[in-house]
């Protein structure tokens, strides 16, 4: 993304060295800073327990061991029951990738319809799904607590699917929509002289053009439902619950000599996921975030 | 049977007009240009021709059969965008066949169609290239493929070389009318550019604001303008338009040509129409071409002797475009190349009144 | 785009069945989507909305007491703690991560060699969800064991940083998470501003004799103003919404020393069997939100459709 345009600082020419200096200095520990917490998780999740209270959060191991992640895995307390949590990682795995899913197909053919197949009255449904994207969820958990009940899908991780594409469709197809917004029309046109009507158009024309903008929303999607815990603690209980939830059980009810190895290693167990999305993705990472937040 | 007919076609837009009734009989074989400034509704005509664009009034008719409420894929037509428009993500032969497979034509007939359809625009070394991978002027003549597998009634075009430069363009100009000689089918073309219409039409619609200014040959248009819009838009540089008076001189007529209490120029007419005589004694807006402007004392019968001072001179290579004070008025002149003139000069020249154009000042129309 | 269809068949103009389906297409398959919006979103807000105005407790009631509900949590010292808590965080929260941010970003304009790699690393904190923030955080500043151990392991052994543990000092350490997390986000936001700037400008400015500093204070950083906007609404937004970060981090304590709205919300609804205050609550914190979002949504679509769009 670096452009090859002069810097003011070039422009300036002397002075040049130390404020370089000055400057990779400041950006390299800042760096660290930043760093610090992933690598104080990761190196506390591979010591044995002594050497925590002996050692500090930067201290290597003496001992790596990599009992702590099995621990985590499969004998973590989760609640009441201790078989770790491998459940409530497949768990997540579910509801998320069947949310993501459906939740970007719905969202490419909501902006499909809003930019090519204009109404009256379209922008204004628009706007009204926009809004919803930046509701804060408090307002409509209690309403959704009843209707869950009431559908037979309260506790399930159909009903956690269920509730994150409701809520993930105004992000999908905010996306969808301002994507396909530069789509040309006249490819469109071309296509309906051919004979093609709306979803060959769509199939045919639209979908395959779409690269981009369906890793943007499947990373965007991925993050935030799979990093989601309101939700998950407002309506999941004991089995359906994901893995954010299952993590802060995991750490906040534990009574007596806290194994903090095994809950770093349970934390990087949540974390590695979107964090290897992000490292593979980076880039569409940035663009769903730009995308949602500077024009709307 | 004319192959398209626009019969009191209107386009309204809520309370606002854009099109205010056209009518034009486009006869089979036809390359109707519609030319005009942005905003005067020739791509909203082609669209409504096409399908793209309801019809607020009025009939569209193609091969005798009307279409206001057909689909654009059942009306036999065949359109070139100006962005080309093909499909990103197929090899130029599947754009080419898409339309094809859509009516579900049998894959070798699609073949035998898109083989034939290449040869004539030598595209078929490039069959399996994407769109991306094609030159601005290949992705043109793939474009025209398209239109051409379909074997339309018509062939419309929405300003298509607006996209490439000057060159190409002009090279690309030259393609589509060897195309149109070669096979003679009818084309309804819109461009903003008043060169490409004379160059490739047979006949001209100038329009502005939603209304047909003129329908008429390359010629027509250029030597008879309708009215003064027409003659400042067709042609480049555009007609000089000057203020003038008719003054009875003798048995006939004189243009005389004044600014404010400059000197007078007074030009005798040749014998005009009874029309024109008409308005002996007053004022009127007289045409001249700056081609009609040349150097040298007058030769031909209607030439007269043409007193002016140069101004500024613009050597383009083929000419010296020449603007002349006659009278005191602003007049451009096309001049011999090889010919010096500077600021300042008194040339000899004439002008070949013949060419004259004479508008009612008021009307803004030509006057016979 | 709309045209009427029908066969190819004749003069026969009047739309068919097929036609018209066609035509109807689009809007329904909009449809689904716009009916899921109003009844859960909108619909949705109504009820809770109705559900704040109604006695109930731990179930829904439907008989309406006006306001009481809100005067009752008005009455909360729980809940005029998570007030002030969310004054304190807000506040430090939007500056430091917009201070942050624009140094990061203006630290990064500048031609570094690792801007990839550096990037990638300010802006990996959003990538991961609030409770692994919370517990990496939580344990990083562990009285006994974290940071305080270590600097008193570097010799600094006076230094006391029990501030996740201290009353008046908890919502502090959810400033110092957040802003670790967000912070990445705002810089990226700048760092697009950035290179949005017309570069003539800033040589322009350089051959009147403005210095590097004068340059980013008196012609860049007023550029990005609605860059500043952007930042602002969203990490307003996310300030107020914050739940996952306080639970994970401090649960709200010690006590409800940090407590925030959104938890006051949550344990009000499911666990202290008060679905009226926490339904009012919740209400309250939508109206703070829409104060914030809609003004800066409806700004932002005009000018889109201004600068014709």
């Amino acid at each position: 993304m670096a452009t090859d345009w002069e810097t003011p600082q070039m422009a300036q020419g002397s002075g040049f060295a130390w404020s370089r200096l000055v400057i990779y200095g400041l950006l390299g520990f800042l760096a660290l800073v930043y760093l610090l917490p992933l690598v104080v998780m990761l190196l506390t999740s591979f010591k044995p327990l002594p050497e925590i209270y002996a050692g500090n959060i930067l201290s290597l191991p003496k001992e790596w061991t990599i009992a702590p992640w099995i621990d985590a895995w499969e004998r973590a307390c989760v609640g009441l029951s201790c078989n770790g949590i491998k459940g409530y990682f497949w768990n997540s795995t579910k509801m998320t990738v069947l949310a993501v899913t459906l939740s970007t197909l719905i969202g490419l053919l909501n902006g499909y319809v809003l930019t090519k197949w204009k109404f009256k009255g379209a922008d204004l449904l628009f706007g009204l799904m926009l809004f919803s994207c930046f509701i804060p969820f408090q307002i409509v958990l209690i309403p959704m607590a009843t209707v869950l009940g009431k559908m037979g899908i309260a506790s399930s991780t159909t009903g956690l699917v269920f509730v994150h594409v409701v809520y993930g469709l105004c992000f999908t197809t905010l996306y969808a929509r301002n994507y396909y917004m530069a789509f040309p029309d006249e490819l469109i046109k071309a296509a309906m002289i051919d004979g093609a009507h709306f979803f060959k158009i769509f199939w045919r024309i639209l979908l395959p053009s779409s690269g981009p903008i369906i890793v943007v929303a499947v990373i965007w999607q991925f993050t935030n439902i799979w990093n989601d815990f309101l939700f998950g603690a407002s309506f999941s209980t004991g089995e359906s619950a994901p893995m954010t939830v299952a993590l802060n059980n995991v750490v906040n009810t534990s009574t007596g000599e806290r194994p903090y190895n095994v809950h770093m290693a349970a934390a990087m167990f949540a974390a590695l996921p979107t964090l290897l999305v992000y490292i593979f993705g980076g880039r569409y990472f940035v663009r769903g975030l730009m995308a949602g937040s500077v024009k709307g | 049977m004319a192959s398209l007919e626009i019969k009191g076609v209107k386009k309204r837009f809520g309370t606002l007009e854009i099109l205010k009734g056209i009518d034009i009989a486009v006869e089979a074989g036809e390359f109707l240009v519609l030319v005009g400034p942005s905003g005067c509704g020739k791509s909203t005509l082609l669209n409504m021709i096409a399908g793209l664009d309801t019809v607020s009034d009025g009939d569209l008719v193609i091969g005798g059969r009307r279409v206001n409420n057909l689909h654009p894929s059942q009306r036999d037509i065949a359109m070139v965008f100006q962005s080309y428009a093909l499909y990103p993500n197929m090899t130029v032969g599947e754009n080419m066949a898409f339309g094809m497979e859509m009516r579900k034509v049998p894959k070798a007939e699609r073949d035998a169609a898109v083989r034939d359809v290449s040869k004539i625009l030598q595209l078929d070394h490039l069959l399996d290239r994407r769109p991306s991978q094609l030159s601005g002027g290949q992705r043109q003549r793939v474009a025209m493929g398209r239109a051409l597998v379909r074997k339309p009634k018509i062939f419309l075009f929405d300003e298509p070389l607006s996209n490439l430069d000057a060159q190409l363009r002009v090279d690309m100009r030259t393609e589509i009318k060897k195309l149109h000689l070669r096979l003679g089918v009818t084309i309804v073309y819109v461009t903003h550019d008043q060169i490409e219409a004379m160059t490739l039409a047979t006949r001209i619609a100038v329009m502005k604001a939603g209304v047909m200014q003129q329908l008429g040959t390359p010629a027509e248009v250029y030597n008879r303008p309708a009215n003064t819009f027409v003659a400042g838009f067709m042609g480049s540089p555009r007609m000089n338009l000057v203020p003038a008076k008719l003054q009875r001189n003798g048995d006939g007529l004189a243009l005389e040509i004044q600014l404010d209490d400059r000197p007078k120029v007074a030009l005798p007419l040749p014998p005009q129409p009874e029309a024109i005589r008409a308005y002996a004694g007053k004022e009127i807006i007289a045409g001249i071409r700056a081609e009609d402007i040349a150097h040298g004392p007058p030769e031909g019968p209607a030439h007269r002797s043409l007193e002016a001072v140069v101004e500024v001179t613009e050597p383009t290579g083929a000419d010296i475009l020449t603007i002349l004070t006659v009278g005191g008025q602003e007049l451009t002149a096309r001049l011999d190349p090889d010919i010096e003139v500077r600021p300042g000069d008194k040339p000899v020249l004439h002008v070949d009144l013949a060419k004259l154009v004479c508008f009612d000042p008021k009307t803004e129309q030509r006057i016979a | 785009m709309a045209t009427t269809y029908t066969d190819a068949r004749g003069y026969d103009d009047a739309p068919s069945a097929r036609a018209r389906f066609q035509e109807l297409l689009p809007k329904l398959v909009l449809a689904p989507s716009v009916v899921i919006t109003l009844v859960f979103v909108y619909g949705f807000i109504i009820w809770t909305t109705y559900l704040s105005f109604t006695k109930s407790r731990g179930y829904p009631v439907h008989e309406l007491v006006g306001f009481l509900n809100y005067t009752r949590v008005w009455a909360q010292p729980r809940w005029i703690v998570a007030i002030h808590n969310l004054a304190i965080f807000g506040i430090l929260y939007i500056f430091i991560c917009l201070f942050l941010g624009l140094l990061l970003a203006i630290l990064l304009d500048q031609r570094i060699r690792q801007e990839g790699t550096l990037r990638a690393i300010f802006l990996y904190p959003m990538a991961l969800s609030f409770i692994v923030t919370g517990t990496a955080w939580k344990w990083m500043l562990n009285p006994g064991l974290g940071i305080e151990k270590l600097v008193h392991d570097w010799g600094w052994t006076n230094f006391k940083f029990d501030w996740i543990v201290n009353e008046d000092m908890a919502i502090y350490t959810v400033v110092i998470a957040g802003v670790w997390q967000a912070s990445g986000f705002v810089m990226a936001m700048f760092l697009a501003g950035l290179r949005g700037i017309d570069q003539d400008i800033i040589k322009a400015a350089s051959i009147d004799g403005a210095t590097l500093p004068k340059i980013y204070w008196r012609i860049i950083i007023p550029q990005l103003r609605p860059v500043f906007v952007s930042a602002l609404a969203i990490l307003a937004h996310l300030a107020i919404k914050s739940y996952d970060l306080v639970v994970a981090l401090t649960g709200g304590g010690p006590g409800y020393a940090s407590d925030l709205p959104s938890l006051f919300m949550y344990a009000n609804t499911f666990t202290r069997n008060q679905l009226g205050m926490g339904a009012a609550s919740a209400v309250m914190m939508l109206l703070t939100v829409a104060a914030i979002m809609v003004p800066y949504l409806y700004s932002e679509v005009r000018q889109s459709s201004r600068s014709g769009r």
